[in-house]
């Protein structure tokens, strides 16, 4: 091992950001210094924070950087790796990346999902296994029973991080109840709520916990294969998900009578091909059966009646990749995290107009207002806070009244704040709550697979009339029509996708009425956004 | 366009050797014969997907036509695909759309009469961290302004790789 380490970020976001290139010069120049000798370049998984630039962290400093530019990291080199200078302008503020992994006042480490993301390099199972890693796997098949398995997970209180919530121990305990010649596990990589990246970036940084997990609830259940379904667009994840199960297999983790227990497990990755529906469970189990993604009519439920008509467990990476840590520290641990029926962290996405965007791992609980300020950095330009968007575009709008919401999975049903995939979409005074609700709905409108009426043409009706307010030829009535387009959708519907487009509708004109009112009967969109078509009064008078 | 069958039937069968479980392979197959095809799948390959899973055709193109990454008709050499989703959207999203058909002449599903680009619209690609965000081919490309669209354009339509 060499004296000095610098890990660069070498993820999705980063790498549009030049990380690739930077590195590549970053080799080069400690070539030419002749630092090769005591320097080690290595790749990682997200730092968490984008808005600076690829976070280069050097080891054993502990320095942070972030560059923006190949004469940054020439700067680099030339005074910190080779005089033991540090380069001030550069530094990124060691709280705010501290901040990125929130430390609890209870305890000191809530690494949970990210405990490796930035930290190991991803293409490397001795360094997944060096940082603990397949430990639990052992644990559990050298020093449990499957019924143990899922007693810890349940007692646990861990629950599905995908946005609905369910207790993942419960969902392990129906399918190992359920008797058949052959079960299956399946993970939902199919990332696709809008504003959400955090399972790409979970994969990207540490796909063996992903992989280490399905073997657990495999052999926690009585499983022997699995799948892993990651969306077509997500080649890092794809790339890094593959390998790891490559190096599993090869390792003996994987394949037959796993380290010598009698269990067997296999694992294979599939791809999406471009359909948000598909995120929905019984969709995704079509998708892999060879057919178009549309959801089937639930109950069953894929537990009980799922893949190939088998029992099937299906969670969410972020859900997958807790186990290890559950298995491993206890679900007494577990619940020192979050808050009462939501233990553990979760891992939310700052987009939008805020300063720092990214990814941050927290307790269950935290405020939106802490979200947005503490860790996002407030609006970006100093601009005022109008609108958030909270759990993805299936998720809620909410006004700055809602701020101090701790989220968990209670706070919708609670306080109409809805936590969702995770997302903190972040609106200034700049966006117009109709044009937010039209893009929200023509979103719906594309991904209904059209398979019920009442999903297919709901959204059709709710863009209508939506497109209608916002070229300002709106109508008192239409609110009322809008809300009951959202019911009626919400009844009816088969799948969760029409379901739920009345959280996202009901939520922006309940909470922005005001602004949806003042377009209808007005001659502009009183934010400046919308286009309105000339007044039907004047093409009269022209003609 | 001539197609190599037996290339195709090659692709397939090395495909198939993924398969943990009868018929979940369909979508994945497609993937492999449209990378290899480059952005569509012809006629003459999907029918040789059908035989050679030993399924009737019209399921074949039933989630063929299902998929939107999945194309029966040429495209340009470029695909642009912007996000059109929230996140990109309130960040100046629909700037980089109006750029893009304005250099292009084109609107969202339509080639350029040259054969250079086609322009499509995508849902969230998981890249909000650098919004608004486009995909040409399997490159991306973030924190995109009309200024950086216009030189990324300028650069494909001088023969440029895309990055």
């Amino acid at each position: 091992m060499k004296p000095i380490l610098v890990l660069v970020s070498v993820d999705s976001n980063s790498i549009l950001l030049g990380a690739r290139q930077f590195l590549n010069y970053l080799r080069e120049q400690i070539a030419e210094y002749n630092l090769s000798d005591t320097v080690d370049v290595l790749e990682t998984g997200t730092m968490g924070v984008y808005t600076q630039g690829v976070v280069m962290a050097i080891f054993p400093d502990d320095v942070y950087y972030a560059v923006k530019d190949k004469e940054d990291v020439h700067k680099i080199v030339t005074e910190h790796l080779l005089k033991g200078r540090e380069v001030l302008d550069l530094t990124l503020p060691k709280e705010k990346l501290k901040l990125f992994v929130e430390t609890a006042p209870v305890s000191k480490e809530t690494r949970i999902v990210l405990r490796n993301a930035g930290l190991i390099d991803p293409k490397s199972i001795d360094e997944y296994i060096a940082r603990d890693g397949y430990f639990a796997l052992q644990k559990v098949l050298t020093e449990m029973k499957p019924g143990d398995v899922i007693e810890v997970l349940k007692s646990s209180g861990l629950r599905g991080r995908g946005g609905a919530g369910f207790p993942t121990g419960l969902k392990w305990e129906f399918t190992a109840r359920a008797s058949a010649d052959q079960k299956y596990i399946v993970c939902n990589a199919d990332e696709g709520e809008p504003g959400t990246f955090k399972d790409r970036l979970i994969m990207e940084g540490d796909p063996h916990s992903v992989v280490e997990s399905m073997i657990i609830a495999g052999y926690a259940t009585g499983a022997t294969k699995g799948y892993i379904y990651i969306r077509g667009e997500y080649y890092g994840s794809v790339d890094n998900i593959r390998k790891a199960i490559q190096d599993a297999y090869e390792y003996g983790l994987l394949g037959k009578d796993i380290l010598g227990s009698g269990f067997s497990f296999d694992l294979s990755v599939r791809l999406g091909a471009g359909a948000y529906v598909c995120g929905e469970e019984t969709a995704l189990l079509e998708s892999i059966e060879g057919k178009s993604g549309r959801p089937r009519l639930k109950p069953p439920y894929p537990p009980t009646c799922g893949l190939f008509g088998k029992p099937t467990v299906i969670n969410n990476v972020e859900t997958l990749a807790n186990v290890p840590s559950i298995i491993l520290n206890g679900p007494d641990w577990f619940k020192s995290f979050g808050t009462e029926n939501s233990p553990g962290t979760k891992v939310f996405c700052l987009v939008g107009d805020v300063v720092r965007r990214g990814i941050v791992e927290v307790p269950m609980g935290a405020s939106v207002r802490d979200l947005i300020y503490r860790f996002g950095g407030g609006l970006i330009g100093g601009k005022e806070l109008y609108m958030v968007q909270t759990g993805g575009t299936a998720g809620t709008f909410v006004g700055v009244d809602k701020l101090d919401v701790q989220l968990d999975y209670d706070s919708f049903a609670k306080y109409g704040v809805s936590i969702g995939s995770g997302v903190i979409l972040v609106m200034s005074e700049d966006v117009c709550p109709v044009d937010i609700a039209l893009n929200t709905m023509e979103f719906f409108l594309h991904e209904s697979c059209g398979k019920c009426t009442p999903c297919r043409e709901g959204t059709r009706l709710a863009v209508q009339t939506l497109k209608r307010i916002s070229k300002g030829r709106g109508k008192k009535e239409d609110l009322d029509t809008l809300r009951s387009i959202a019911s009626v959708t919400q009844e009816a519907s088969l799948c969760g996708l029409g379901q739920s487009i009345t959280v996202p509708l009901t939520s922006i004109v309940n909470n922005f009425q005001k602004d949806f009112e003042d377009h209808i009967g007005a001659g502009s969109c009183p934010h400046g956004v919308c286009h309105f078509e000339k007044s039907r009064s004047k093409s009269k008078v022209r003609r | 366009m001539k197609v190599d069958l037996s290339e195709v039937r090659k692709i397939v069968n090395q495909a198939k050797t993924e398969s943990l479980q009868e018929g979940d392979m369909l979508v994945n197959i497609l993937h492999c014969v449209q990378d290899h095809f480059g952005n569509f799948i012809p006629p003459e390959a999907a029918e040789i997907v059908a035989q050679e899973l030993d399924i009737p055709l019209s399921k074949v193109y039933e989630v063929l036509t299902f998929y939107t990454m999945f194309s029966t008709k040429p495209r340009g050499k470029y695909v642009i695909r912007v996000c059109v989703n929230l996140p990109c959207h309130v960040t100046g999203g629909r700037q980089i759309m109006e750029t893009l058909k304005e250099e292009l002449k084109i609107d969202v599903g339509e080639t350029t009469a040259d054969g250079m680009f086609t322009l499509e619209t995508t849902s969230c690609l998981g890249l909000c961290g650098v919004s608004p965000v486009i995909m040409v081919n399997d490159t991306y490309y973030g924190d995109l302004t009309p200024k950086k669209v216009r030189e990324i354009i300028e650069k494909l339509r001088a023969g440029g790789d895309e990055k």
